[in-house]
């Protein structure tokens, strides 16, 4: 065991002590310091498994996944929060997934429809009020093209049926009402929800969709929910390669362009957590081959892009160098921009699924290094793609508490700590320059050539800012 | 430093390529006929659009109400030291938490007990159990306030049976206050949950404290998120010399100087005072319908008078300091006096662009009636008022209130609807403007009337909660926020014509 795992392992035992027994030997177990080589035993992590309580996990639930991840996104069909008011409430308009389209008539992404759940429909059930807002619902909005019902805890708790009032309703509606049981007390972690999500789009609506013609160079956008503009930051790459996007999944998406994305000859996937389980059935029952690729940062970028294009013919493989060609003076001059300010600078990473090891070349594209990265909702695959993309001794963690957050912080010392709403202002209490990694803290897109350089100005501003130090402390 | 033009979503997607590629895109999306989007759009702005609207039933659309365990925890918060406790499943409370972040920009702690499938079968009393011993060692709360998901409502956890085996098998000292409420998400809304929190804390810190009077008087601000107003209070009983307790005192946990620390629990209201307010004269609720039960308690069980005193707006206000200087015996100071005097006389320097002018509001029940007030007594006419999680008792309250000017006799007053039929109302009589939460701005864009964030939450503007709309400082701000967007909608409105003027 090198020197460098062997110091940060030491500081893992440090946090841990804190810890009652039982959740110590828990903990242990998910918290690890990296070895990129694989050969350390002892340096992998459980991942995907329950919480302990009361620790404060920074998880949310398989509704937080189905609805806010990856049915929310969906402009034109409208998304039900079925139950009590306060998921729908919570998350509502808060993903920054952006659509075209006008909400309220022909898209309905920013608004907040719920069944609103009284002690009534607990004690009597709620699949005859289900019944009658999904008539409600045709009648004030006849642009619809999908209803999906998300259901929250109680709905599964008190045994409604919400399959069968799906399927009764259906046949007089003309389009997909899918039935979704996310219910929050499912699975462990926001990621069971993208699984039944993904399940419900494979149940209900793929294979159900218009395309006029197919094409060799039809692929789908697969696992990238807008947020910030991202997905049309890439489709824009796609298509200046002589691809032809058919459908994005799920940001700006339309229940057509779920429907046809399994006439794809490729689908491209950039989320894995949350979406590889429909690649897997597309390239099960329709064949249509899947690769993951990664838009943070010109070194991905150009390995992606080449990884892209080396699925179709040479037009399309001299499109992506020339794509590089043009662009590369652009990300060389961001580069040259940023990265004096940047050098050296290390970033502690704690996101969701996919960007504690997407954005780390992103950030060495800038000089900076990650010392630390962990996933709120990972799997074992997840972290099998991070432990090569880190320096050995890194710290990884999963489904870190705020605790231990916060101990790792103030023992490694980060320049910046990138992670979600409910870690931002704790950090800015320290002192910690922080910036959102789950909204892009209200800017971006990040995602592409037009992504990069959003993504170089504001670690810029979160790291160099005046303002930190302002900070008086205490002596 | 070589100077790089950079383009942020802002400004990137107004591009030509991208306008194009958006265009191009609708070959996959199996769109409507842009004829047929602007008929339907039309369509909805109709009289017989608002009949079919406001038939629904089974529906809500984007309702201004959350639910109680939110209003439970934000209550738990303002009292010293304490953890509040959520047992249930766990994303409640990671959207508990990110809604209150990101209405303050403050960090908030919760705890959640995870609960999963098993616990739906075998109830969730480990989950509790562990999460206390878990979160007792990790976050040395001094208090933990305990309150419920509906996933552990529905399946019935018997918390104080739990809470008492916590206590039993020495998972956390005997002697650590641990009040409960049962807070299904299924009643009420988040006023209803500070509530039933407010009264289990009340009822578990105060047991077995009566004792001699204290000669303090209580102070109970409800479900109240300006961080401002809980300052504005201690300033003004401070200049009155009055000595109060603030039942939970949330301004410094949501508005914590930056020190270079995280500091989990900061200020709040001391536990021991909290226990002793039972000992008070009075105690004064600043709103009505997030206290109803606790007053009701408070009033019954210690035996002290009981006053609602919301001071919202310049009579109420007035009525305040009126009860409060009766009840301690103290005068009001010149000083407030003389800030009376101020807010009164903004009121009147500005009232040429508030007269007349028609209001839409939504909000929170106690929010709305201050609203009410202050608008009428600016001159302003209140036309569409909508509470989601108002009650019989408050529309009551609505209708008593708007029915004593001259101002109130064009409103109307929507309980349990939602921001979707405010629209209806808004297109089929249309106001000059629109006050509500940050929600609001969807109608804003939808219909063009000029928005003033007044209410929670506020997530899409800075700082607003740090002012306060109650006392006659709050007045001032309200004037303040009113006028001025009235004035820059005429500036906006005018800017090609010969209207455009300088001085107003």
């Amino acid at each position: 065991m090198s020197s460098a795992i062997k110091e940060t392992q030491k500081i893992i035992d440090e946090v841990l002590e804190a810890y009652p027994e039982k959740t110590r030997k828990d903990r242990a177990k998910h918290l690890a310091p990296n070895d990129p080589t694989g050969e350390c035993s002892t340096c992998k992590v459980t991942s995907n498994v329950k919480s302990r309580p009361g620790v404060m996990t920074v998880r949310g639930c398989a509704y937080a996944g189905a609805k806010g991840v990856v049915w929310g996104p969906v402009k034109d069909q409208i998304t039900v929060s079925h139950g009590p008011v306060g998921c729908g409430q919570y998350s509502w308009w808060a993903r920054r997934n952006y659509y075209n389209g006008q909400t309220g008539i022909n898209t309905f992404g920013t608004m907040h429809i719920t069944t609103d759940f009284q002690e009534k429909d607990i004690v009597y059930g709620g699949d005859k009020g289900l019944e009658a807002a999904l008539l409600e619902l045709k009648e004030l909005f006849p642009l619809a093209r999908g209803i999906g019902i998300l259901s929250e805890c109680p709905v599964g708790l008190i045994g409604d049926d919400i399959e069968a009032v799906a399927k009764n309703t259906e046949k007089d509606f003309g389009y997909p009402i899918v039935p979704v049981r996310c219910e929050g007390f499912r699975g462990v972690s926001q990621s069971l929800g993208h699984h039944i999500a993904n399940d419900s789009i494979r149940d209900f609506v793929l294979g159900k969709g218009e395309l006029k013609e197919s094409t060799p160079y039809d692929v789908s956008l697969i696992g990238d929910y807008n947020i910030g503009g991202d997905a049309w930051a890439s489709r824009k790459m796609l298509e200046e390669m002589g691809l032809r996007v058919i459908a994005q999944w799920t940001g700006d998406a339309s229940v057509n362009e779920l429907g046809i994305a399994h006439k794809s000859r490729l689908n491209l996937i950039h989320c894995y957590r949350s979406m590889n389980y429909i690649c897997r059935h597309m390239e099960e029952k329709y064949g249509v081959p899947w690769t993951e690729f990664n838009f943070f940062g010109p070194t991905k970028i150009y390995q992606s892009i080449r990884k892209i294009a080396s699925y179709f013919d040479d037009r399309i493989k001299e499109n992506a160098e020339k794509l590089i060609e043009k662009y590369k003076p652009v990300m060389d001059a961001v580069i040259e921009r940023y990265k004096p300010t940047l050098e050296d600078k290390k970033v502690m990473l704690y996101v969701g699924g996919l960007r504690p090891r997407h954005t780390i070349g992103a950030y060495e594209d800038l000089g900076m290094e990650v010392v630390a990265a962990g996933y709120e909702f990972g799997h074992d695959d997840d972290y099998k793609r991070t432990y090569p993309e880190l320096k050995e001794g890194a710290v990884i963690m999963d489904d870190a508490t705020l605790y231990e957050m916060e101990e790792f912080a103030r023992r490694l010392r980060p320049d910046m700590v990138g992670s979600g709403i409910k870690e931002k202002y704790s950090y800015h209490k320290m002192g910690i320059p922080f910036r959102q990694m789950h909204s892009w803290d209200y800017s971006g897109p990040y995602h592409g050539f037009d992504g990069f350089p959003v993504f170089a100005r504001d670690m810029d501003m979160t790291v160099n800012s005046p303002t930190w130090s302002l900070i008086r402390r205490k002596r | 430093m070589k100077r790089i033009k950079i383009k942020d979503h802002n400004e990137l997607f107004q591009e030509q390529e991208y306008l194009e590629q958006f265009e191009k895109k609708k070959e996959f999306e199996n769109p409507w006929p842009a004829e047929k989007v602007r008929e339907v759009a039309e369509w909805t702005k109709t009289e017989e659009y608002q009949e079919k609207n406001f038939a629904r039933k089974n529906i809500k659309i984007n309702p201004v109400k959350a639910c109680q365990p939110l209003g439970a925890i934000f209550c738990a918060s303002g009292f010293e030291g304490t953890m509040p406790f959520v047992q249930g499943a766990q994303g409640c409370v990671a959207y508990f938490r990110s809604h209150l972040n990101r209405h303050f920009k403050e960090p908030m702690a919760a705890i959640s007990t995870s609960m999963t499938e098993d616990a739906a079968v075998f109830g969730g009393l480990n989950n509790m159990l562990e999460g206390l011993r878990n979160s007792y060692a990790l976050y040395n709360p001094k208090m933990i306030a305990v309150c419920t998901t509906c996933m552990a409502e529905v399946i019935g956890d018997d918390l104080n049976a739990y809470i008492r085996q916590a206590k039993d098998k020495e998972i956390i000292p005997r002697d650590l206050p641990v009040p409960f409420a049962h807070t299904p998400s299924f009643v009420g809304s988040h006023i209803t949950g500070y509530d039933n929190m407010m009264k289990g804390i009340l009822t578990t810190i105060t047991e077995g404290k009566k004792g001699e009077p204290n000669g303090k008087i209580n102070i109970i601000p409800g479900f109240d998120t300006y961080t401002g107003n809980y300052r504005e209070v201690k300033r003004l009983l401070g200049i009155m010399g009055v000595d109060f307790t603030l039942l939970s005192d949330a301004s410094d946990v949501f508005d914590s100087p930056n020190t270079g620390e995280y500091k989990m629990y900061p200020g709040g209201t001391p536990l021991e005072e909290a226990a002793d307010s039972v000992n008070a004269t009075a105690t004064i609720a600043l709103q009505k319908y997030s206290t109803v039960k606790t007053m009701k308690y408070i009033e019954k069980e210690w035996g002290q008078e009981a006053l609602v005193l919301p001071p919202m707006g310049v009579k109420n206000t007035d009525s305040f300091f009126d009860e409060v200087s009766r009840v301690t015996g103290k005068p009001v100071p010149q000083e407030i006096e003389d800030e009376r005097g101020r807010a009164v006389d903004a009121m009147i320097d500005s009232h040429p662009y508030v007269h007349g002018k028609r209001f839409a509001l939504a909000g929170d029940p106690d929010i709305l009636l201050g609203l009410i007030s202050f608008i009428l007594e600016m001159g302003g006419i209140p036309a569409h008022i909508v509470c989601t999680n108002g009650d019989k008792r408050f529309a009551a309250a609505a209708n008593a209130l708007l029915s004593e000017s001259p101002f109130g006799q064009e409103a109307t007053v929507y309980t349990g609807k939602d921001l979707w039929h405010l629209r209806s109302l808004m297109f089929t009589d249309p106001v000059d403007i629109l006050i509500g939460n940050s929600y609001a701005k969807l109608l804003w864009r939808d219909t063009g009337t000029p928005l003033v964030r007044i209410g929670f939450p506020i997530f899409d503007r800075h700082h607003l909660h740090r002012y306060p709309v109650i006392g006659y400082q709050g007045v001032l701000n309200m004037v303040n926020w009113i006028v001025n967007t009235v004035l820059d909608e005429m500036d906006r409105k005018t800017m090609d014509t010969t209207s455009f003027d300088v001085i107003r």
